[in-house]
C-alpha cells in the first residue's frame, strides 16, 4: 500500500506562561487553533478530524475530548483523544499524519494543550507510577531524572559545566521565540551553576520550566497542502517506540536511550538518513533537562556516543553552528506537557516552511523533531521541503 | 473578547479525594509475601535467562514465559544515584517526603533490571553509579506487604 503523501501546512501556539489566569483550559487551546487555522485562512468546515493530546490527571478532567468538542470545532466528526505522558504532543502529529497518509482524510486538526496551573502535576505525576511496584518509592519526575543523569555522567563524562551551556543556549534561543515561556536574556553559565540544586547534579537552570500552553498544527493530503502552504512541511517519516514497562527496566536509560534509539533506525530508514548530523539542518528535540539534550544526541546518531558534551563545547548545536537544536529554546523554555512534543513538530516545521520568524535557521530544508516521556517512549518525525516521491 | 485585571481573575477551587484497590495479583502477591514474612527477595527468569525484578508474567525481551522463581539480592549496585532537594508529595501518605533524601536505581544482584528506591545516604559527593548497596528491611511487626517494607539502601564497602 502507497502512503498518501502528507505535510504540515500551518501551525498556531499560544505565549506560553506560568499561568494564564485569563482564560480557561478550552479557551486556551482554542486560542492556539485560532492562530494556526487563522494564518491560512482556514475554517473549521475545511477540518476533516480533529487529533487531541492532554494529560488528564493533571488537571482533574476526564473527558477533555468531550468538553472540548465545541472549542476543537469537531462538532459532527471524529475526535481521537490521545496520552501517551510528555510524548504526546509527538504523538498527535503522528496520528495525524497516518490519518492523512492511509487516504482516509485529507485535512486534520492536531491539538495538544496543558494548564499546569490548573492543576496538581505534582500529585497527579505519581499516577504515571506503577500502583504496585513504583509509587511507594517515587520520587517525581526531576528525581527520576536526575538519577538518568547520574547514568549518563558515569557513561559518557559529560560535566555539570556542559549542561549549564546547554541550559544557557536554550534559554537565549527562547529569547527570539515569542511563545516561549522563559526569556532570560542575561542568563549565564554562571548562573545556572550557582542555580540551586532540584536534585543533584541538576540545578534549578538545568530544569524545563511549568508552563500553560497549547499548540496546534494543520496536516494536509498532497494537492490540499500544496494550495494551502507555499512551501509545506512534507512529512517523510514518522516513528514511534515503547521502552520496557517498569522505569528501572531500561539498563542505562538517559545514557543508552533505548526507545529513541529504535525510532530513529525505523525514522531514518523511512526518510533516507545516513549522516543525521549533515543530513539534518535543523533539530527540535524533547530535553526535559539540560543533560538530557546531550544525551539524546548521542542516541539520535548526532554524534558518537560519548559526544554529547564535544557536540556543546564546539558550538556545533548552536544557532550559528552546522546543527542548530532547539532554536524555539526548546522544553527548558517552555513546558506545558500535553503541547511540548507537538511544539517540536510545529517547529520543526516552521523552519521546513521558513515561517520561524527570528529564530529562523538559514536554508532549512530537513528538519528532526522528536517527543520524549511516559515510561520512555518516543516519537520521532523527519519534515522536509521535497514532496516524497 | 472581554478582558479583565488580573486580581478580578475566578478560580474555582475542588479538592477530589478518590480512593483504589489494587489487585496485585499472583506474581505480586508471591513477592510480597516472601519479602513480608522471610525478608527475601524474589524475580522471575525465562528460559533464556533474562533475571526481571520486578517479576512479571512475561519477559519483554524475548517475549517468553518467566515461569521460574530466582531469588535475588539483598546486596546490588547503584545503577543511578541522586540526592533529592526538592519537596515531593509521597504518595503513600499524602504529604511532602522530607529533604533531602538520597534515590537511586538499585541491581539486585542476579537480576537483569532495576528498581528505584530510597537511599540512606544524602551526600552526593559518597553514591554514584557502581557503588555496592543492601536492603534495610523495616522490622518483621512493621512490613505490611510493599516494597516500603525496604526502609532504604545503605551502602556497603
Amino acid at each position: 500500500m502507497t502512503a498518501v503523501p502528507a505535510a504540515i501546512v500551518a501551525t498556531g501556539q499560544t505565549k506560553h506562561a506560568s499561568r494564564r489566569l485569563d482564560v480557561s483550559m478550552a479557551e486556551m487551546a482554542r486560542e492556539a487553533i485560532d492562530r494556526c487555522l487563522g494564518a491560512r485562512g482556514l475554517a473549521f468546515d475545511e477540518i476533516d478530524a480533529v487529533v487531541a493530546g492532554n494529560m488528564e490527571m493533571f488537571e482533574g478532567i476526564y473527558l477533555v475530548d468531550q468538553f472540548f468538542i465545541d472549542a476543537l470545532g469537531a462538532l459532527g466528526k471524529p475526535l481521537f483523544k490521545l496520552n501517551t505522558g510528555g510524548t504526546v504532543g509527538a504523538s498527535v502529529a503522528v496520528a495525524c499524519y497516518h490519518l492523512v497518509a492511509s487516504g482516509r482524510y485529507r485535512t486534520i486538526l492536531g491539538v495538544g494543550f496543558e494548564k499546569q496551573s490548573d492543576g496538581s502535576t505534582q500529585a497527579a505525576i505519581t499516577t504515571v507510577g506503577d500502583p504496585i511496584w513504583e509509587r511507594a518509592v517515587m520520587a517525581g519526575a526531576i528525581g527520576n531524572f536526575a538519577t538518568m543523569a547520574s547514568t549518563y555522567i558515569h557513561e559518557s563524562g559529560v560535566t555539570e559545566l556542559q549542561a549549564a551551556k546547554v541550559a544557557v543556549k536554550a534559554r537565549l534561543n527562547a529569547c527570539r521565540n515569542p511563545y516561549a515561556h522563559l526569556h532570560l536574556p542575561d542568563i549565564t553559565v554562571e548562573q545556572v551553576l550557582e542555580s540551586e540544586y532540584l536534585a543533584h547534579p541538576i540545578h534549578r537552570l538545568d530544569m524545563c520550566p511549568s508552563s500553560d500552553g497549547a499548540c496546534a498544527i494543520v496536516m494536509a493530503a498532497e494537492s490540499e497542502a500544496e494550495r494551502l502552504a507555499e512551501h509545506p512541511a512534507w512529512v517523510h517519516a514518522a516513528a514511534t517506540a515503547h521502552d520496557q514497562q517498569y522505569m528501572g527496566d531500561s539498563p542505562k536509560r538517559l545514557a543508552v536511550m533505548r526507545s529513541l534509539r529504535a525510532a530513529a533506525a525505523k525514522g531514518y530508514r523511512q526518510a533516507g538518513i545516513s549522516d543525521p548530523f549533515h543530513d539534518f539542518d535543523v533539530a527540535e528535540i524533547y530535553e526535559p533537562a539540560s543533560y538530557a539534550e546531550l544525551a539524546m544526541c548521542e542516541n539520535l546518531g548526532i554524534c558518537e556516543m560519548g559526544g554529547g558534551g564535544r557536540l556543546i563545547d564546539e558550538g556545533l548545536t548552536q544557532m550559528d553552528g552546522p546543527l542548530p537544536v532547539n532554536p524555539s529554546g526548546g522544553v527548558l523554555s517552555a513546558n506545558p506537557v500535553g503541547a511540548t512534543a507537538l511544539i517540536r513538530v510545529a517547529e520543526a516545521a516552521l523552519q521546513v516552511m521558513g515561517e520561524a520568524g527570528d529564530h529562523q535557521v538559514d536554508g532549512v530544508r530537513r528538519a528532526l523533531a522528536t517527543g520524549y516521556g511516559g515510561n520512555a517512549w518516543t516519537d520521532l518525525m523527519v519534515l522536509s521541503r521535497e514532496r516524497p516521491s | 473578547m472581554s478582558s479583565f485585571a488580573p486580581e478580578d481573575a475566578i478560580r474555582l477551587e475542588q479538592q477530589i479525594t478518590l480512593q483504589y484497590r489494587f489487585a496485585a495479583g499472583h506474581h505480586a502477591t508471591r513477592f510480597f509475601a516472601a519479602l513480608k514474612d522471610e525478608g527475601r527477595i524474589l524475580a522471575t527468569r525465562d528460559a533464556e535467562g533474562n533475571v526481571m525484578m520486578p517479576p512479571r508474567p512475561v519477559c519483554g525481551l524475548s517475549g517468553l514465559p518467566m515461569d521460574e522463581w530466582v531469588e535475588v539480592g539483598p546486596q546490588g549496585r547503584l545503577a543511578g544515584a541522586t540526592v533529592v532537594y526538592v519537596p515531593f508529595i509521597d504518595p503513600m501518605t499524602g504529604v511532602q517526603r522530607p529533604v533531602p533524601y538520597g534515590f537511586g536505581l538499585i541491581q539486585f544482584d542476579g537480576a537483569d533490571t532495576n528498581i528505584y528506591h530510597l537511599l540512606a545516604e544524602t551526600d552526593p559527593a559518597k553514591i554514584g553509579v557502581g557503588k555496592r548497596v543492601e536492603a534495610v528491611f523495616k522490622p518483621r511487626e512493621e512490613r505490611v506487604g510493599s516494597l516500603a517494607d525496604i526502609r532504604h539502601f545503605r551502602l556497603i564497602d
